[in-house]
């Protein structure tokens, strides 16, 4: 029964938020003297033939995947009360790197397209560790030090990008690396779609749809089922506990840095290897900050994050329709916004609650009394 | 209530009076060296009366933000989302200033920066939610406010504005010079004319800081020992503070700490509001993306001040500098290696005799490397140059953060009546 419950309050308050969201954003619309309705209509028009539906569903998976590795990358730091802000940067830094190593040499698309996922992990690991690095060493706090990251990252991408490893000629108009090899590109899933009855969409859906399904099974099992999962958390709930406990605080500040950083590395690479082939000016951006909201939607849990980046793709696919419907398409914007917000109070709201009832329940056992609990899900938040 | 956790609560933090010479001698320090640097690079804007003029413009900005997040966190709560509330004072002073001038620009400014801090006040204070997740929603948040205001506002208007940028600010504040020194005879711009060293120096510095300067750079720089008046003269200061320090305390003395709270983030948010409105006014016109991080520099820059607003005065002068230099000269940031080179030497030779050699080892190895490349690099690639003040800041920070103290229930969820 209180299992139910708490499962119960658990979905409930996002369920409350999203609508709570939705009610701020119609009012925002009906301020500027637009129609609400016509924006939701907006929102869910996939359009009337299977094909358009299909295109729909592309473009709202293919803008998820992204949004997704970088949820889960910001959740390993979360996990354990590390944020790293970073993540913008270190995806920029490694997709400009692995594009380029990517273009370097040339070798059998499976390993081809390895080496470039290697470089893209590596090169966000160290980026992300350097962080992590400062703040055992130095005490630096990691939310400064990957903020300023993120500016040194990005001026070093733009100087490679506009230096020497610009393969546009000089003078001409798009800034961007050489384009990657036929080795280096994974085919889109349009093919598959088509095997399985599906109309095919215009866009090609990314291929990296599978990795990334892949690296989500993968975090959730490290998380939940192993004792590294067991240490990320339990040090950031109560880091002397975990220090008691035989775990190195220090090392394990190194570790999930390192994760998330190589975990931020892939972002780019489904845009990279399944639709631009090349890193330039127009590569897309803002995607680590995106994550920082998805992994606050999906509370740190792999399927939760799953949904968050679904719920991002599906409001930012109806940017463009709205535009036309004459409604600003920043309210897409003002939405996800509203929408965080809204999920990290109903969030706080719904734990005090658990909080209260099992103080009600616990009144009788005396041992029961949650004092710790409450520091421990500030953390975990 | 059951948990003996209860920690003495921390004296409130007393003044250093020991270290007020101190500081001038660093400053004394500083100055020689740009002025030696200065001779022995021959890159007269190290000390030319136009870099501390810029530098006193960019800075300002940084400096606004940074003594928003003094309020909020001397307060207990963290503001990462001054950067989001600076975006939604640039938007302000825009749309107030092309149709009301300047003053309405800064009172809107103001007014919008306020209403983030006020979002934040309810998400982190009423809410309980975490600060940093409060703060990163409200950057996303404001960004895509400030747009579609400008969508509804400017867009297919002929206003002259547009879906990125507001129309121009209608008409200048008006500015002030130094009589005689700065203005009229401009006695110091002669002095700096001549290139003695050191003398021409220090007017250089001293003209680039008196002249030509808006009254609201000056209203701003005031709000600076104005707020220390505020936090450490005033009742009203140190309940403030004793909510940052220690909250359980605090109320138990009948200080109304989410109140309290709630005032620290209304003048922190207008504060960063009023910060982004000095940064319209450089540009004369609101323009999409004009904070480029300043919020967060600011935020640096409070650490970097170790929570004071002297400290934090420091701060946004830095990055202001380093700002203002490579937008003055590319090539003499340059000079700027040379400068550290002589710093880490200077390190070296400290760190040597306390006897720490690998410390010293390493600043003697960096020592050596900037020397070598300000031998040989003759310009810095711009993107390098972008990066300087945020570069410098980790630096700073990793060599002084340990020395660093922040209020001691700074980040930390309250909830009256709850044990921590």
């Amino acid at each position: 029964m209180n299992v139910v419950r708490r499962v119960g309050l658990a979905l409930l308050a996002p369920a409350i938020a999203l609508v709570v969201a939705a009610i701020i954003s119609a009012f925002v619309i009906l301020a500027i003297g637009e129609d609400p309705l016509v924006a939701l209509r907006e929102l869910v028009n996939f359009g009337d033939n299977s094909a358009s539906q299909m295109q729909a569903v592309a473009v709202i998976l293919n803008r998820a995947i992204p949004l997704f590795l970088a949820g889960l990358a910001v959740s390993i730091g979360f996990r354990m009360g590390l944020f790293n802000i970073g993540v913008e940067g270190q995806y920029r830094l490694a997709t400009i790197m692995a594009a380029w190593v990517g273009t370097a040499v040339v070798l059998p698309r499976p390993v081809q397209l390895l080496l470039i996922i290697v470089v893209a992990m590596a090169v966000g690991a160290i980026w992300a560790g350097i962080a992590g690095i400062l703040k055992v060493t130095r005490g630096v706090s990691e939310v400064i030090s990957t903020i300023m990251l993120n500016f040194i990252a990005i001026g070093l991408a733009s100087y490679l990008l506009t230096g020497p490893f610009r393969g546009t000629p000089e003078g001409s108009l798009t800034v961007a690396t050489e384009d990657l090899p036929e080795s280096g590109r994974l085919p889109g899933l349009n093919g598959v779609m088509a095997s399985l009855g599906l109309a095919e969409p215009r866009s090609e859906l990314y291929g990296f749809l599978i990795p990334a399904i892949v690296v989500g099974v993968l975090v959730a099992i490290l998380v939940k089922r192993t004792r590294f999962g067991f240490d990320l958390k339990a040090s950031g709930l109560n880091p002397t506990a975990a220090t008691a406990s035989g775990v190195n605080a220090r090392a394990m500040v190194v570790k999930a840095m390192l994760l998330s950083g190589a975990l931020a590395g892939l972002i780019g690479l489904p845009d990279l290897v399944g639709d631009t082939y090349h890193y330039g000016t127009e590569f897309t951006s803002g995607l680590g900050f995106l994550g920082i909201a998805v992994a606050l939607l999906g509370r740190n849990n792999p399927l939760g994050i799953a949904f968050g980046a679904l719920l991002f793709g599906f409001l930012d696919r109806a940017a463009l329709s709205l535009q036309f419907a004459g409604i600003p398409s920043q309210v897409v914007t003002i939405i996800q916004g509203t929408i965080v917000l809204a999920v990290v109070i109903a969030n706080e709201v719904a734990r005090r609650i658990a909080i209260r009832q099992a103080e009600r329940t616990g009144a009788n056992l005396p041992t029961a009394r949650p004092v710790a609990g409450e520091q421990q899900a500030t953390v975990a938040q | 209530m059951t948990l003996a956790l209860e920690k003495p609560a921390p004296a409130p933090t007393a003044k250093t009076r020991t270290g007020r010479g101190r500081i001038w001698l660093i400053l004394a320090v500083i100055f020689v060296l740009l002025a030696v640097v200065r001779a022995v690079a021959s890159q007269p804007a190290l000390t030319s009366s136009s870099t501390f003029s810029a530098m006193l413009i960019l800075a300002v900005p940084i400096g606004m933000a940074a003594l928003g997040g003094l309020f909020a966190e001397r307060a207990g709560v963290v503001n990462i989302g001054l950067e989001g509330m600076m975006i939604l004072g640039t938007w302000g002073a825009g749309w107030a200033g092309y149709q009301w001038g300047p003053f309405a620009a800064v009172i809107a400014a103001a007014i919008f920066g306020a209403l983030g801090g006020l979002l934040h006040a309810v998400a982190t204070v009423t809410f309980g939610v975490d600060h940093i997740v409060s703060g990163v929603a409200i950057n996303i948040l404001a960004e895509g406010i400030a747009r579609f205001l400008s969508e509804v506002v400017y867009a297919g208007g002929d206003s002259g504005g547009g879906v990125t940028q507001s129309p121009p600010i209608k008409g200048d504040a008006p500015t002030l010079s130094l009589p005689l020194l700065s203005s009229g005879p401009d006695l110091l711009g002669d002095l700096e004319s001549t290139r003695w060293f050191l003398l021409s120096d220090a007017a250089g510095i001293l003209r680039g800081l008196t002249s030509g300067l808006s009254v609201i750079v000056i209203f701003a720089l005031l709000l600076i020992p104005f707020s220390w008046w505020l936090l450490w003269r005033t009742a009203f200061g140190l309940r403030l503070r004793a909510c940052g320090e220690n909250p359980w305390a605090a109320d138990s003395l009948g200080v109304p700490v989410y109140r309290m709270k709630y005032f620290a983030l209304l003048i922190s948010g207008s504060l960063a509001g009023i910060g982004g409105a000095l940064l319209v006014f450089v540009a004369n016109i609101y323009r999409e993306g004009q904070t480029g991080g300043r919020g967060f520099i600011g935020l640096a820059a409070m650490i970097f001040g170790n929570w004071r607003p002297g400290g934090l005065a420091a701060g946004a002068g830095l990055f202001g500098y380093a700002d203002a230099l490579q937008l003055r000269s590319q090539a003499a940031v340059t000079g700027l290696l040379l400068l550290v080179a002589i710093v880490l030497v200077g390190v070296t030779v400290w760190q040597t005799r306390k006897g720490k050699l690998v410390q010293a080892g390493i600043a003697a190895v960096f020592a050596v490397g900037l020397f070598l490349l300000w031998l040989t690099v003759d310009q810095l690639p711009s993107e390098f140059v972008f990066f300087t003040p945020h570069l410098t800041t980790l630096l700073v920070l990793s060599l002084a953060s340990q020395r660093l103290r922040m209020p001691a229930a700074d980040g930390l969820r309250y909830r009256r009546g709850e044990d921590k």
